[in-house]
């Protein structure tokens, strides 16, 4: 049983708007819970962070004072295939089998302010999903900390951990394979809050109607399988998911990636719609550039398990500093009618098994220069808010 | 040799007779490829664009069927030629780069015997001499060090690799038409941009024609002389990609361009289409578009023709009842 009411005193007073007309007696101990004067934002006697989000249509968002909502410190993940038994033999017959480690995330710093929409982007093989699964806390770092609201989320009391953990949601790449093929929508999205004492499993319809209807479903369709709707209806049902336990960070691990470019833009309409609607902060994982700049405040570029650039979305695609970032801007296409000749990227992303020395991105990049294959540049500000690694702007 | 025609499709009509009733995936459909020319077919998913490439190459496996139309190459009608004829064609004359070049590649056979099987199966070449052109359709597409690769398996090569394999493969014969069906959505954006460079490379050298099927308007704009657009079944709208792109007539091309987000201000709202394409087998009575079209009225009831609309030489036209850009007016 989850829902020990002291974990759940605990979502913010904001939230009360949208809490749904309560009437059984579930559902007005929920409602009683959820209206408990605390925000998560003071526990801890930290300040709650304003939010400047300007409900014109644009999405300029001020930089946050205060403290992050997540934040990554120094973070990697390594995967490491151990020795087996075979391995083990042979070795003893002197094959020299060593342990494979892949890097797949490398000392990354990350911290999203609340309200903010950061773009991950990367090429597959980078470790940005990692990186994703990692934030959300699906994969425990290797080294480094991960703070939720300033405190690190592993020394939290594990009554809050799971309120953490809870308020911080994913939503896949795939809508095929992310959904349970033999359950029905009512229980994919109404299952979690129920399990979590959000509502009581009488109002569990009632819940996911309006669950449904805020993701632009009907309601009506909640009693059939995830086969029987099409990919972007699939996507709001993913989507609809996460939004059920009253989420307020989300990960969008490529969540647009596999829908056609019609409903690609009804979905990010609605990212966008809820994200003001709920006050939501994003951490949006994609390989598509377009996509990323609309949405995002902030860009972050990885290559191969590191950070190369981030900074303001703007000043970023405007004038992209580090030559990777440039190589993929330059791979965008665009849709104006103009003929043009591609120009490639040498070469392609070397495996994070084993990873060139020095600069990650120096076999591949036009300006590699002799120091590059020695030593790894490390982010540095080239202006306020933007961070590149590469000797060429470190020497500047 | 271009401006002489070579690919001519008129009226295609691909049907699939499913127990749950008709499916109309490609419904009429009629275009004409010059040779050199790079057509691009765009359109989303279901839209029937891969199906008109796979009726082209006769790979309809039942319960497809072509149940109308022709398909001429050279003058040569393809409807209903017989199997052994249509597989003495196939990666000869005509060849196609699929999506997923896991599924094209045997895993289990390597490079080497795929590609030289290709070669053997259309020309009376000797094993080595099929093993030197091998080779150099290998290096034609940018592999590195083509002797060790001929000998590896499809596993050991990464995605982008795979793709310029089957390239490599679709070009052996130096065929003169050449379908790709989304050859570059499942590679990363620098490697899609190596593969796009290859192939405009390629098509440009052989005087190949291409035909590339997309959903991706940003890799058509870029690489295609003329596009054709698909939707439910039947192209909407046809002309130089230059003319579409920079003035679209059917209001769902319109609708597409607007839903990519480079179209639009940072941060709007984007411009959507609403609603989403209709079943196949429940497809509304006159305009397919109509239930999503901002500019439909009583005259969409009835099935648009596709009628030729701008400047007559521009030789664009578009199926609607009310285009973004007026039906050519002809003189006498």
């Amino acid at each position: 049983m989850l829902s020990r009411p002291a974990a759940l005193p605990l979502l913010p007073a904001r939230r009360e708007r949208r809490l749904l007309p309560v009437r059984s007696q579930g559902a007005a101990r929920a409602s009683l819970r959820l209206r408990s004067p605390r925000a998560r934002g003071q526990r801890g006697g930290l300040p709650v962070t304003a939010t400047t989000i300007q409900p014109d249509g644009t999405l300029r968002v001020e930089p946050p004072p205060g403290v992050p909502l997540v934040d990554l410190r120094g973070v990697s993940k390594r995967f490491v295939k151990h020795v087996d038994l075979a391995g083990k033999i042979a070795n003893a017959f002197g094959a020299g089998v060593r342990e494979e480690v892949v890097h797949a995330v490398d000392r990354v710093s990350l911290a999203i302010a609340p309200g903010e929409v950061v773009g991950l982007v990367g090429e597959s093989g980078c470790g940005k999903s990692t990186l994703g699964r990692v934030a959300v806390g699906l994969l425990e770092p290797s080294a480094g900390e991960r703070r939720w609201r300033g405190t690190r989320v592993d020394a939290l009391p594990a009554a809050e951990r799971r309120e953490a953990q809870l308020a911080m949601q994913m939503i896949f790449q795939d809508p095929y394979a992310s959904l349970n093929p033999r359950m029905r929508v009512v229980d994919i999205v109404g299952e979690a809050p129920v399990v979590h004492g959000m509502i009581g499993a009488r109002q569990q319809i009632e819940y996911v109607g309006l669950q449904l209807n805020r993701v632009g479903l009907d309601p009506t369709l909640m009693r059939r399988f995830p086969h029987q709707f099409s990919g972007g209806q699939r996507a709001r049902i993913g989507i609809a998911r996460a939004l059920a336990v009253k989420p307020e960070f989300l990960v969008c691990d490529e969540s647009v990636a596999a829908l056609d470019v019609s409903i690609q833009a009804q979905v990010l309409n609605l990212f966008m719609d809820l994200r003001t609607a709920l006050n939501l902060t994003y951490l949006f994982i994609s390989h598509d550039l377009g996509v990323v700049r609309h949405i995002s405040d902030r860009v972050v570029i990885m290559y191969l398990g590191r950070v190369v650039e981030s900074g303001a979305s703007e000043a970023l695609f405007r004038a992209p500093a580090h030559p990777y970032t440039q190589a993929l801007l330059a791979g965008v296409g665009s849709v104006e009618p103009v003929k043009r000749t591609f120009v490639p990227v040498q070469g392609e992303i070397p495996s994070p098994l084993d990873p060139p020395t020095g600069c990650h991105f120096h076999p591949r990049c036009p300006h590699a220069m002799p120091r590059c294959r020695e030593a790894a540049p490390s982010l540095v500000a080239v202006e306020p808010g933007r961070e590149v690694a590469c000797w060429l702007t470190e020497g500047r | 040799m271009r401006g002489n025609l070579l690919l001519a499709v008129d009226g295609l009509r691909t049907h699939f007779f499913t127990r749950a009733g008709v499916v109309k995936a490609v419904d009429d459909v009629s275009f004409k490829l010059n040779r050199g020319e790079v057509l691009g077919l765009v359109g989303e998913s279901g839209s029937g664009k891969s199906i008109t490439g796979y009726s082209i190459m006769g790979l309809v496996d039942p319960p497809g069927r072509i149940v109308g139309g022709s398909i001429r190459l050279s003058g040569r009608e393809l409807v209903g030629l017989p199997q052994e004829a249509m597989r003495a064609l196939r990666g000869n004359r005509v060849a196609m780069i699929f999506q997923d070049p896991m599924m094209t590649l045997n895993p289990v056979m390597r490079i080497d015997r795929q590609m030289t099987e290709a070669i053997l199966a259309h020309a009376d070449a000797g094993e080595a001499a099929a093993r030197a052109r091998a080779r150099d359709a290998l290096v034609a597409v940018g592999i590195p060090s083509p002797d060790e690769r001929l000998a590896a398996y499809p596993h050991q090569f990464s995605g982008g690799m795979r793709q310029r394999v089957a390239i490599a493969i679709a070009l052996l014969n130096r065929p003169d038409l050449i379908i790709a069906d989304e050859p570059t959505t499942a590679l990363d954006v620098t490697i899609q941009g190596q593969i796009l460079y290859e192939m405009q490379k390629l098509t440009r050298d052989s005087g190949a024609s291409l035909i590339w099927i997309t959903h991706d308007l940003s890799v058509v704009a870029g690489l295609a002389d003329r596009i054709a657009v698909m939707y439910a079944g039947r192209i909407v709208e046809q002309g130089s990609c230059a003319d579409v792109l920079a003035a679209p007539a059917h209001p769902y091309t319109q609708g597409l361009l607007d839903s990519v987000p480079s179209r639009n201000p940072r941060g709007a709202r984007l411009r959507q289409i609403p609603g989403m394409a209709p079943s196949l087998m429940a497809l509304p009575e006159g305009c397919a578009f109509r239930d999503r079209c901002p500019r439909a009225g009583r005259a969409c009831a009835i099935a648009p023709e596709m009628e030729a609309v701008g400047a007559a030489e521009a030789g664009r036209a578009v199926r609607c009842h009310h285009p973004l850009v007026p039906h050519t007016v002809e003189d006498a």
